[in-house]
């Protein structure tokens, strides 16, 4: 990155231009190639009715990176990755401000399908939650959807996206049998399996390890780094351990309390690479959650 | 400037999908449709609704503008000759009601505890069953037992009862001889008590599913708290179940009565009509709303049928009011709020 | 060797059945002398208080206080569930012991009563029209409220739309209609007003206005329970809200909605009151539901039973004794289909499963289906398990 603040993507779709720097821009001497972007979110605020639970939120997410979202309970980092696959749109008060550009797309603009985007922009949650169907219909739900018929069609995406998620050698055997009847850590990678299978470009990780013990979080962790040369990720963790293992680049979040009402809000302190934002912060509140005196 | 090159090229092929993709519409036109359908839905089950209450009151308007108030204290039913009210019926009505729930309320809080608390697994889970399948059970074939079987077995505990507790005015029984060993039962028979005891094997189950159901979210860390301190079983439900599971008991047991309130087949079964209000409840003869209704509808006018329909609607109005009681306080306890979630 | 942590011990056990015995000893000896109770019934109570009597006064013994009162008021509950079930045995065990001389003639499942007097004997006449009169009443009530109650309660637990309370809170409130109000209804608008025979269709009509609020009411409750996070999941997998709901949210309450279909079901077939009102008591076989009285089980039990002939009120016990069957079977199904939950598999659909997903990897990754030892012992049973679906 030479000219730092302007960014013309050219050829693809429209252009997004970036006038002012932003978190995430990073300084050059610890950026050695900066991926495209995929999310560009500016002046990102999200209420709950009256109540707004983040403040003018900015930062861009990078293709084929793996970005961590870092911060005390009740930050607002979950409410900001919702808003990239709209999954608050099912929450009733919720509202948008600012807007999250993929590629150019406003995904807030009214013309947009939210199905169409949720099929683009998968999402793993907190708790594994496959269907109660069989592992193979788990896979195979998000294909059918987009309208796949085809026996040999459906086996090679179940396939593919068993071995995607590392879990095809544990289950190849027993496909029909209920996905409930996996172990925590290998529903969680059904999961994963059942996002991939609809090929999104991005996965968007809601603490997926947090209800996991530290061998299916482990297993978890390496499956993310073999993936992310297809996928671009996006991680919401409250373990800073596994920012720092596993994030190309990390945003720290933090609450703010109104003096007035006593709300909390949630703001962007820092968003930066994982190695600076662990070895040298550039906000006091960055340095002492990640220190621990904090949070 | 290379960085910059690279930045814009297509990190990986995707077969024939550029990027970005455009997106669709805003709402499928799939989920248009099932947005629309499933309102509709609502709305049917709403008219539907809707137009019996509407009904009901329509139909009743034209006996109650005849008689006005009086039509809560009148005890006759003659609507050809003008004179008809709800005061003995309604009165029954809620005698046997009342029967009924205080024969099943104890019983069905204690099988409630019993299952939640006591029953062992295997055998807790059979009891559930057939505790549902006594709710189940059709009211006439309630009706028949309680005709034919019942009744001789609550003709004798009528008797000890009347014998022992005459005293009390709810317990004594006109033309009974307690002292004759041999005196005619029938003045025990077709009474507002074996109509209740009946009614009491449909309430219980309803009763016992509500409070089951409440008594069973008891946390387990509460209950563990109350044996670490030492607590018997006993004193735990005193102190944990009963307290926590109070909004069921009392909803259920509300909920009941409700149902004890329109029960017709079974109560027409066992009673002989009377229109006299009496509240020895052991004594022969009573009488129900609906019983009056299954009764009178057939050979009833226009207007006799008017009269039967605000007989019909008073009815529902107070099964309503206690419906929606018993509703709200399973909802306002504690296990009711944690459920609606 | 490993103790049992069960407090009840070998001791109570003795302690019970001694203080059991003793309690219906003194009831024998009090029954009948001191206490002018009569019946098998009064019996059974004046032995129960002594029993708990006895058994406080032994307990007392070697407990404190509040053992005791432990002790007493587990038997008193353990005793109030077994009531409960004795009546309900009663009840079943009544109707058929009562039925019985009507239902061991095969003529009572084949005939209909136009022909057979009261006093003719059993070996002639049936309730078959009672039987087809409550299948085909069970069945219009089935397709009128189903698709309308299932979608209801679709729209109750999907829909944001502020109709949603009010449609609630009116089936609530239709919970408490009492079912011969909802006859009366029927009967004062479509025979009366409208114009139309009583009939099986008009029992029908009926029998769903009162199973309408029942299931969506029931239907409810199993959809609120299916996880949000099985909705979260089809949504981030793009699926659109009727596909979610087609199937993920329905096929979870699969067997939570067909228990509240059944159960339904099972109140309104024994419904009595709105059919005599609306569609009223027939002795011939009728089946035609738009024309014309027919008569249900209920209705038929009802109606034999008041008459004084021995003949017919076995009649009637048997009409109701084969309506109990019918309650018992629905019931049953039910239970086994709500007794698990979604995604757990019997054994043998675990065993169907096993076999399909040995297909499933013969057909994607042919070279790592077992090798021949394994493949020979397992071939050997999966003919067979294949077969069988």
């Amino acid at each position: 990155m030479t000219e730092q603040g302007v960014t013309s993507v050219t050829d693809q779709g429209p252009t997004i231009r970036i006038d002012e720097p932003r978190a995430g821009d990073a300084p050059s001497e610890t950026t050695a190639v900066d991926g495209h972007v995929v999310f560009d979110v500016r002046d990102l605020s999200v209420y709950y009715g009256p109540f707004r639970a983040v403040r003018d939120a900015n930062l861009h997410i990078r293709q084929h990176e793996i970005t961590a979202f870092i911060g005390p309970s009740g930050c607002g980092k979950t409410t900001v990755l919702r808003c990239f696959n709209r999954m608050n749109d099912f929450i009733e008060t919720a509202r948008v401000e600012g807007t999250i550009n993929y590629h150019g797309v406003d995904l807030y603009d009214p013309q947009v399908n939210s199905t169409e985007v949720r099929r683009r922009i998968g999402m793993v949650f907190q708790k594994p939650n496959p269907f109660p169907k069989s592992i193979y219909d788990n896979v195979a739900y998000g294909p059918r959807l987009a309208g796949m018929k085809k026996k040999a069609e459906l086996d090679d995406v179940v396939e593919k996206s068993l071995r995607g998620a590392a879990l095809w050698d544990e289950v190849k055997d027993r496909l029909k049998n209920s996905g409930l009847g996996l172990s925590g850590g290998q529903q969680q990678r059904l999961c994963i399996a059942r996002a991939i299978a609809v090929d999104p470009e991005v996965i968007l990780m809601d603490e997926p390890c947090s209800a996991l013990d530290p061998i299916a979080t482990a297993r978890i962790e390496d499956l993310m780094q073999e993936i992310k040369s297809k996928f671009t990720i996006v991680i919401v963790t409250h373990n800073m351990q596994q920012a720092a293992r596993v994030s190309d680049r990390t945003a720290f979040f933090t609450t703010e309390v109104n003096p007035e009402s006593d709300r909390r809000t949630g703001v962007l302190v820092e968003y930066d690479l994982t190695k600076k934002i662990f070895s040298n912060p550039g906000d006091e509140r960055t340095e002492q959650y990640v220190t621990g005196r904090f949070g | 400037m290379t960085a910059e090159l690279r930045t814009v090229l297509p990190p990986q092929e995707r077969v024939g999908e550029p990027e970005p993709r455009p997106f669709a519409g805003r709402q499928g036109r799939s989920d248009k449709v099932f947005t629309r359908v499933t309102f509709l839905s609502g709305v049917a089950v709403l008219a539907i609704m809707g137009a019996v209450g509407f009904f009901l009151t329509l139909e009743s308007t034209d006996a109650l503008g005849r008689v006005g108030f009086s039509f809560l204290t009148t005890s006759v039913w003659e609507p050809d000759r003008g004179e008809f009210g709800i005061k003995a019926v309604l009165t029954f009505t809620v005698l046997i009601a009342l029967v009924a729930v205080a024969i099943a309320f104890p019983i069905s809080m204690a099988t409630a505890l019993f299952i939640v608390e006591i029953a062992p697994r295997r055998v807790k889970s059979w009891l559930v069953s057939l505790v549902d399948l006594m709710a189940a059970v059709p009211s006439v074939v309630y009706g028949l037992w309680g005709a034919f079987l019942m009744q001789g077995q609550v003709i004798g505990l009528s008797r000890w009862i009347n014998t022992w507790f005459g005293w009390i005015p709810l317990f004594s029984v006109d033309g009974a001889d307690p002292g004759n060993p041999l005196s005619n039962a029938t003045v025990y028979t077709a009474s507002t008590f074996v109509a209740g005891v009946v009614v009491a094997m449909m309430v219980m189950p309803i009763q016992c599913v509500v409070m089951r159901e409440v008594f069973s979210q008891v946390p387990p860390g509460e209950r563990e708290g109350a044996f670490a301190l030492g607590a018997t079983r006993w004193g735990m439900i005193r102190v944990v179940t009963l307290p926590f599971g109070r909004g069921g008991i009392i909803g259920g047991t509300m909920l009941g009565l409700g149902r004890a309130l329109g029960e017709t087949i079974a109560v027409y079964m066992i009673i002989s009509s009377r229109f006299d209000i009496s509240f020895h409840v052991l004594e022969s003869g009573s009488n129900s709303v609906s019983a009056l209704i299954a009764l009178r509808y057939a050979e009833a006018s226009d207007f006799g049928l008017s009269a039967l329909f605000s007989a019909g609607l008073s009815l529902f109005l107070i099964t309503l009011v206690v419906n929606f009681t018993a509703s709200w306080f399973v909802a306002r306890s504690r296990s009711g709020a944690d459920s609606e979630a | 060797m490993p103790r049992s942590i069960s407090s009840f011990s070998k001791r109570d056990a003795q302690m019970l059945a001694g203080v059991g015995l003793s309690s219906i000893c003194m009831a024998a000896l009090i029954f009948g002398r001191l206490t002018p109770l009569h019946g098998r019934l009064g019996f059974a109570v004046t032995a129960f208080v002594l029993f708990v009597v006895t058994y406080a006064v032994m307990s007392s013994f070697t407990e404190s206080r509040p053992a005791v009162i432990d002790r007493v008021m587990t038997v008193l509950l353990t005793a109030a569930a077994a009531v409960a079930l004795v009546a309900l045995g009663s009840v079943i065990f009544f109707t058929f012991k009562r039925g019985w001389t009507a239902l061991r003639h095969l003529n009572f499942y084949t005939e209909d009563l136009r022909v057979t007097g009261p006093e003719q004997p059993l070996t002639s006449g049936g309730v078959l029209h009672a039987i087809v009169g409550t299948l085909i009443m069970t069945a219009i009530s089935l397709v009128l409220t189903v698709p309308l109650a299932v979608t209801c309660a679709v729209f109750l637990t999907e829909s944001k739309s502020r109709a949603v309370n009010a449609v609630r809170t009116i089936v609530t409130a239709m919970t408490a209609l009492p079912s011969i109000v909802a006859g009366l209804f029927i009967f004062a608008t479509w025979v009366l007003v409208l114009g139309f025979p009583r009939s099986g269709l008009a029992a029908s009509i009926s029998i769903s206005i009162m199973m309408l609020p029942i299931i969506i009411r029931s239907a409810d409750v199993v959809l609120r329970l299916v996880p949000g996070s099985l909705r979260e999941a089809a949504a981030a997998l793009g699926a659109p809200r009727w596909r979610t709901v087609w199937h993920v949210v329905l096929p979870t309450a699969r067997s939570g909605l067909t228990t509240s279909v059944i159960l339904g079901v099972a109140r309104g077939i024994g419904e009595t009151a709105p059919v005599l009102l609306t569609s009223g008591y027939a002795t011939s076989l009728n089946l035609d539901p738009t024309n014309n009285p027919m008569a249900s089980l209920p209705v038929t039990a009802f109606k034999l039973v008041s008459s004084p002939e021995p003949n017919q009120i076995a009649r009637g016990f048997g009409a109701a004794s084969v309506l109990m069957v019918m309650v018992l079977v629905l019931f049953t199904i039910a239970r086994v289909l709500g007794g698990r939950p979604a995604g757990r598999q019997s054994t043998r659909q675990a065993r169907r499963a096993a076999a399909q997903s040995l297909a499933d990897l013969a057909r994607i990754e042919p070279e790592s289906v077992p090798e021949a030892p394994q493949l020979g012992e397992r071939a050997g049973r999966l003919p067979a398990i294949l077969q069988r679906k």
